[in-house]
């Protein structure tokens, strides 16, 4: 199966390109904005870890690694596409357009976290496996319903494939031609559990010939092929042509959450090697050189803007009111019943009154 | 010539149909999805016709995935349909149990009111009709467990046709439990057009001074003919159906047993953690000091619905309605 589902890519870990039909395609434009956001999600995730260890946010799932996959999918929707990520995704979500201090707040344990900035379709991230899919499936079969040109995106890892929302969510979403891209970052390991436990089969790409959809994989570590095989398959969605599962190969760094220790169940070595060898900026950042276009004060620049941004947004976040209870009884509904107005009545009179 | 009000005889799987064409034809954003429902009408023929007359992209025959075409639901319901969901039977809701719970419940709460999911998932339920096992279940509290839907369960036809419209015209989700035993079981007279219940108030079927009985669904006529019975002994019975078991109708509930002090629970669900267990925490909160005797329950037993071999024996009887209202009229 490997054979028929070869991992696709346009530029090589030297940062060659190796497939000439996309030279043209590739802008600076293009080149610029990809590196800046895979820098900016990326100090992003590691001023998270380091909130976390000191005690400002929650538990926090890391995505370093994962850059390529997720930058070059945001980069390839429209404002107006939907987006469903999982708990790993907020690269994706911020570079859609999310709000760096919502997802801050997300991860400190605040449901103001879960709302999008006005006019964005990002939806909650999915903390249960693979539910997502059939939202993504039902959100762009709705769009087909309205005739708009809109598409949704769905993310998920390798060990989503293994249940069965991901199989009712490809059925329904092929059945009904729905545009949506099924989106899998398989990054190998789903907490401690390898690929080859989790699945018999040799790739993930394959599982889409059950469902007769397009099934392509390709280096997610590779922000070229990521964003130009997410167009395609955007394109087809938008076209009425039905769905694409697009398998992703990469490599998350680190820790399935700060709550996990990835040394106990792997040779955290074969993440150092993939740093020097694989790493998604670095590649890009290869490429750059090789074509006399690396222009190290623009990334002092950027790297400096990025970090700026999100220490404003963790201001923000550290800024922002405290948990007001009302929000526990007020969302339940869009009129609360009486349990709920009776509850929160006498909890804010128990507190003092309440805000 | 049509009066203002013109009333057809009608059963109550005919009221849904009828609650269902009215909707379909009222707003472009309802779409009925499910098993079975397109050419074949639904097993039970609730949505018969309708796809002829609005046709596949809106009466919408889905693969047989429960979890899937209830979490496609939610993404449509987000995306501005209002998605009418057909669960063949309660027994087979629990595939979607998942997204029911995890999502369609609490994508308001999560996000702040900025997604919502206004979806109703209709599911006939109940034994006492022969079906082969696991189409028998009563599993409501399951979901009035679940903080986020609401859960309405009609027993006639026209409670059934009312109280539909308003669930799909309701702006969160709703369970909406038909008792497939009164489907064709009783006849009455159903206005034609739109009309609406208001979800979570009960309906007095009789009034007495000397017992109140509370009950729904598919026990409802159960209990009416117990409640007949005892009048012959000239025992008087306040016969409460709730038809909606979250919220439930706290007010109806505690007049009735203050002015009566005594009550007896009737439902076909286990004992253990069923809905009459909320009924009688309101009893408690609102009516302690009314009540002349414990509160009698009559319920289906903390057992699988047996096969249907046996279902006479799990399902609450007039007789055991009866012993129980004896019971707290004697203490």
């Amino acid at each position: 199966m490997e054979n028929h589902f070869p991992i696709r890519r346009i530029m090589d870990e030297n940062g060659n390109i190796i497939n000439s039909d996309y030279e043209e395609k590739i802008t600076e434009k293009l080149v610029k904005e990809f590196y800046r956001h895979m820098v900016r999600i990326r100090i992003f995730d590691r001023k998270a870890i380091s909130l976390q260890r000191q005690g400002r946010i929650g538990t926090y799932a890391p995505y370093e690694g994962q850059e390529a996959s997720q930058v070059g999918t945001a980069a390839a929707l429209r404002e107006n596409d939907w987006m469903f990520p999982t708990y790993r995704d907020h690269g994706a979500a911020m570079t859609f357009g999310h709000s760096l201090r919502n997802i801050l707040l997300f991860w400190n344990g605040r449901n103001e976290g879960c709302v999008p900035p006005d006019g964005k379709k990002i939806f909650p991230p999915a903390i249960p496996i693979a539910t997502q899919i059939p939202h993504a499936a039902g959100a762009a079969f709705a769009e087909r319903k309205k005739g708009t040109a809109n598409a949704a995106i769905a993310y998920f890892g390798d060990g989503a494939t293994s249940e069965g929302d991901f199989h009712e969510g490809l059925n329904f979403a092929s059945v009904f031609k729905a545009p949506v891209v099924f989106f899998n970052q398989n990054n190998q390991y789903a907490i401690s559990v390898p690929f080859n436990k989790q699945m018999n089969s040799k790739t993930i790409a394959q599982k889409a010939l059950a469902y007769d959809i397009p099934g392509v994989r390709i280096d997610g570590n590779d922000v070229f092929m990521v964003y130009f095989e997410t167009l395609n398959a955007l394109e087809r969605a938008r076209k009425g042509e039905g769905p694409t599962l697009i398998e992703a190969v990469t490599w998350r760094y680190g820790a399935h959450t700060t709550a996990d220790d990835p040394s106990k169940y792997r040779d955290q070595s074969e993440s150092s090697n993939r740093r020097q060898e694989t790493d998604p900026i670095l590649r890009l950042e290869r490429w750059m050189k090789n074509m006399g276009r690396f222009d190290e004060k623009w990334v002092q620049t950027i790297e400096k803007k990025a970090a700026d941004e999100i220490d404003k947004a963790i201001a923000e976040m550290e800024d922002f009111p405290p948990a007001d209870p009302a929000v526990i009884f007020d969302h339940v509904f869009a009129e609360p019943t009486w349990q709920i107005k009776q509850q929160k009545e006498e909890y804010l009179k128990l507190i003092g009154g309440g805000q | 010539m049509k009066t203002a009000v013109e009333a057809k005889t009608m059963t109550l799987v005919q009221a849904i149909t009828d609650a269902l064409d009215i909707m379909l034809n009222e707003k472009e954003e309802v779409l009925l999805l499910g098993e079975d429902i397109g050419k074949n009408g639904g097993v039970f023929r609730a949505t018969d016709g309708l796809q002829a007359k609005y046709g596949e992209g809106r009466v919408i025959d889905t693969p047989l995935s429960e979890a899937g075409f209830v979490g496609a639901g939610i993404g449509m319901a987000v995306n501005g349909f209002l998605p009418v969901i057909e669960i063949q039977f309660l027994g087979f809701i629990y595939p979607a149990y998942e997204q029911i719970m995890t999502h369609a419940s609490r994508i308001r709460m999560r996000t702040m009111g900025h997604f919502t999911v206004p979806m109703v998932i209709r599911a006939p339920y109940g034994a006492g009709v022969r079906a082969p096992e696991i189409h028998c279940d009563s599993t409501e509290a399951i979901f009035t467990h679940m903080p986020g839907i609401k859960v309405v369960c009609p027993s006639s036809p026209y409670d059934a046709k009312g109280l539909l419209i308003a669930a799909i015209e309701d702006p969160d989700p709703v369970l909406f439990l038909e008792p497939m035993r009164c489907y064709r079981s009783a006849k009455e007279e159903v206005p034609e057009g739109k009309y609406s219940i208001e979800i979570g108030k009960g309906n007095k079927l009789m009034e007495g001074d000397d017992v109140t009985v509370i009950t729904w669904g598919a026990m409802v006529p159960e209990a009416m003919k117990a409640a007949e019975l005892m009048k012959e002994k000239n025992t008087h019975c306040d016969v409460i159906d709730l038809r909606t078991l979250f919220p439930l109708d706290k007010d109806m509930i505690a007049e009735s047993v203050q002015k009566t002090g005594r009550t007896v629970i009737v439902h076909e669900a286990h004992a253990t953690g069923g809905v009459g267990n909320d009924v009688l925490a309101i009893i408690n909160d609102t009516s302690f000091l009314y009540q002349k005797a414990p509160v009698e329950r009559v319920t289906g037993f903390d057992a699988p619905v047996p096969y249907f071999g046996f279902e006479d024996h799990y399902l609450p009887t007039p007789a055991r309605i009866q012993q129980a209202i004896e019971k707290v009229m004697k203490f």
